[in-house]
């Protein structure tokens, strides 16, 4: 059990990662039509993430090998489960991915007025249907005794879940929002700040429904092994995001940055330490429930991916820290643009 | 059609097109990599520019193979949930690897090489690209360990209804592994090398005021596609080999081979009757396959009948019979392009020596055409190495039919499928205009450039 659980953790330091940092460039992506009104405007605010978004989205390639490799029943029963939103969520990546180094390719204003909708596009559905999936690993899904699900895409689709989905697009815009303030220069920086400060109340008022609702209003989540600790994340994502919201009227970026951040960390601390040790909980019956135990991987290759994470996850960190090193100048609609 | 069907065309569909954008990745990466090195040990700004006019075609193409890396992921999970928990323990280790070492890698250090001209020293900002050129590398080594174990399973035990890994050395040490990394990675050299000769001769054809520049490119371009092309050839007969060994029903079906022979001959075109089992016209070399598998002209070859009572015996009753037109047909097909573009590059090379006004207008229209050549042999030799497993997805261990999403609807199926099938085929139309705007309209004085 020991892997196992050295797995479960490391599964959510991943999604830390991938929510955290591609949090920022889905925030950007659903901000970037609002923000940017002239086209300089626009390629100052895709060229603030322009260096970091493809490494930042490697953390969701590497969180998805991750489940693979350590818990494979998880990996088949939620991405089969789970089948539309994921192709969704694919089809959005798609579209963002290429609009990054499609959008500027051409002088036509309308192939790229078209490019950065379709980035607007795509970082809204992944910010959203992610939420949406997270609200239904927290609700729980319907999981029978074989480890399939059964519910189809509508079955994914309540109050809740969209509620958690709004959440995730709202947070990650307000972060994103943070993020421009910080690498932007000027006027846009301003705007960004503004931006921010309008967006904060609304991300307040969803999360706290949703981490409310999430706690008290479900049936089974906080019935894991560790609740106290969901809900001490719970209370500390919440006192991140209030001292974030001052911190961004005060006008203080950098700060608010740091603390949006950390409430993204902590809110996924309280998901993750919610469901411990059970990944996916049937809602049919609870013992049909996917667990750290009945979905792992054999204890070989636990051990295995343990020595090969411990060795590369620092060295990744390292030099992705170094490349925000490199990049960390403001950026303003005089930069080097000449694409 | 049923969800299996339906699976299959959309893994099939999805997998060649992300290996349209795979190979040239790995191969111009180091190209444009040699390029900047030479740049930074000369301090010839001729080289910066081919770096930079290369690198930015590089970077077209590369968006295109990452966006659709990610689809290939998800849908082991989604489309082939069976396959994932049968071989979760095994297939995940690899997969999760490639990420770790190869994908942070070049995605990261692609960031930095493309904003960080004027940031880093010339010496760091070459280093970029090299770390970008051994992870993609690294990541193509990764996903063929994966893959081998399909091909090739090593290092497990069987339990329980589901494979777990008992030796993870083995597994990286798949003795196809290493015939398969290689003949991909030239594979990828090939594709860089006519990549480039074809648009530079397209430059020089239609006439250029950048006449050194194109025709340094030519050079590169045929230099670095003959060597590809002859290594992919050596080692592509040390890997036929092998399969022989390992898979004789896809060399079997690859041949159209009926019946054991021995000696046994190399057939150069036959038309195939599946129903009745034989060849109605079949032009032979005597011989020759024998020699192609153990270098004599002599040794036994089996056929596909006696291969399927053998399987029959081992595996219980079932077809065992792969395509045999599909796999025929790609195998020549792949072998007649790999052998073209061997003939194109040794008629480049004594030509990039001398003035691009003396290579003879034909051969350079011929050499445009080109570039169609190694996109053709990959996907042929994709489609020979996957359909040449069937009926398995784990070879000797799970079958196809066994592998897909039990619950899901065939119109949810049908529904990715279609949508992919467009958005991909939006998107091709979008990257060829990108590649002809940016690699034939427009000569390497726009490429001076960053930034989005």
């Amino acid at each position: 059990m020991v892997f196992q659980t050295i797995w479960f953790i490391l599964v959510t330091v991943l999604f830390i990662g991938f929510f955290f940092l591609e949090g920022f460039d889905y925030g950007v992506g659903i901000l970037l039509p609002f923000l940017g009104k002239k086209d300089e405007e626009r390629r100052a605010i895709i060229n603030a993430i322009g260096p970091f978004w493809d490494g930042n989205e490697v953390w969701l390639i590497t969180a998805g090998g991750a489940l693979f490799a350590s818990f494979p029943q998880v990996y088949a029963t939620l991405f089969s489960g789970f089948y539309l939103a994921l192709f969704l969520i694919l089809l959005g990546l798609i579209v963002r991915g290429v609009s990054f180094e499609f959008r500027s390719k051409l002088e036509s204003s309308s192939w790229r007025n078209f490019w950065d909708w379709m980035n607007f596009l795509g970082s809204f559905l992944a910010a959203l249907l992610w939420g949406v999936a997270v609200g239904n690993l927290i609700r729980g899904v319907p999981i029978d005794e074989k480890m399939y699900y059964h519910g189809g895409l509508l079955g994914l689709i309540s109050v809740f879940t969209l509620i958690a989905g709004i959440t995730f697009v709202l947070l990650f815009a307000y972060h994103g929002a943070n993020f421009l303030s910080l690498k932007l220069d000027g006027e846009m920086a301003e705007r960004a700040k503004a931006t921010a400060r309008k967006l904060w109340i609304w991300v307040v008022i969803f999360a706290v429904i949703f981490i409310l609702w999430s706690l008290f209003g479900t049936p089974y989540f906080t019935k894991g092994a560790v609740p106290g600790l969901s809900f001490l994340a719970a209370a500390l994502a919440a006192i991140s995001l209030l001292i974030s919201g001052f911190r961004a009227m005060q006008g203080r970026s950098g700060c608010a940055f740091f603390w949006s951040a950390l409430t993204i960390v902590f809110a996924t601390v309280m998901v993750f330490a919610g469901l411990y040790p059970r990944i996916m909980i049937s809602t049919l019956n609870p013992a049909w429930s996917l667990t750290i135990s009945n979905a792992s991987a054999s204890q070989y290759t636990l051990k295995t991916m343990t020595i090969v994470a411990v060795i590369l996850v620092p060295i990744v960190l390292l030099y992705q820290i170094w490349t925000y090193r490199v990049f960390k100048d403001r950026i303003s609609t005089k930069s080097e643009m000449e694409y | 059609m049923n969800v299996l069907t339906l699976s299959r065309w959309q893994f099939a569909i999805t997998t060649i097109y992300h290996f349209f954008f795979v190979p040239l990745t790995l191969g111009l990466s180091i190209l444009v990599a040699i390029m900047e090195s030479k740049y930074v040990s000369t301090g010839d700004e001729m080289y910066k520019k081919m770096a930079k006019f290369w690198g930015r075609l590089f970077l077209i193409n590369f968006a295109m193979g990452v966006v659709t890396g990610i689809v290939q992921e998800f849908q082991f999970g989604m489309n082939w949930s069976e396959y994932s928990r049968f071989m979760g323990d095994i297939f995940g280790v690899p997969l999760a690897i490639e990420a770790l070492l190869a994908f942070y890698l070049e995605s990261t250090m692609l960031g930095v090489w493309t904003f960080g001209w004027n940031k880093l020293s010339k010496k760091t900002h070459a280093l970029t690209i090299w770390l970008v050129a051994i992870g993609s590398n690294l990541s193509a080594l990764w996903i063929l360990i994966a893959n081998s174990f399909m091909q090739e399973p090593v290092g497990y035990k069987l339990e329980n209804g589901r494979v777990l890994l008992t030796n993870f050395k083995a597994v990286f040490s798949n003795p196809n592994v290493w015939v398969q990394f290689p003949h991909v990675l030239t594979a990828g050299i090939t594709t860089a090398g006519f990549f480039v000769l074809a648009f530079s001769a397209y430059h020089l054809l239609k006439g250029t005021k950048d006449v050194e520049f194109f025709r340094r490119s030519f050079k590169w371009g045929a230099v670095y596609g003959l060597i590809g092309v002859i290594l992919v050839i050596i080692i592509g007969h040390i890997q036929g080999q092998h399969l022989t060994r390992t898979q004789p029903t896809k060399m079997a079906a690859a041949e159209a081979l009926w019946e054991t022979e021995d000696p046994a001959s190399f057939s150069l075109f036959a038309i195939i009757d599946t129903k009745a089992q034989k060849n109605p016209v079949d032009i032979k070399i005597p011989g020759f396959l024998s020699f192609l598998v153990y270098n004599k002209f002599n040794g036994e070859v089996k056929g596909i009948k006696d291969l399927q009572k053998e399987y029959e015996a081992k595996y219980g009753p079932g077809n065992y019979i792969p395509p045999v037109k599909t796999c025929y047909w790609s195998f020549r097909l792949m072998v007649g392009f790999g052998l073209l573009m061997l003939l194109i590059a040794i008629i480049a090379i004594p030509y990039a020596k001398r003035d691009p006004s003396e290579i003879p207008r034909w051969f350079l229209k011929l050499s445009v055409w080109s570039v169609f050549f190694p996109y053709l042999a990959n996907t042929f030799g994709w489609m020979l190495t996957e359909f040449g497993r069937n009926p398995w997805i784990v070879y000797g261990l799970l079958k196809i039919k066994d592998a897909v999403s039990p619950n899901l609807a065939p119109g949810t199926v049908l529904f990715s499928l279609l949508m992919f099938a467009i958005v991909y085929g939006l998107l091709m139309i979008a990257d060829v205009y990108l590649l002809v705007r940016y690699g034939l309209k427009q000569g390497p004085e726009g490429a001076v450039s960053e930034g989005y």
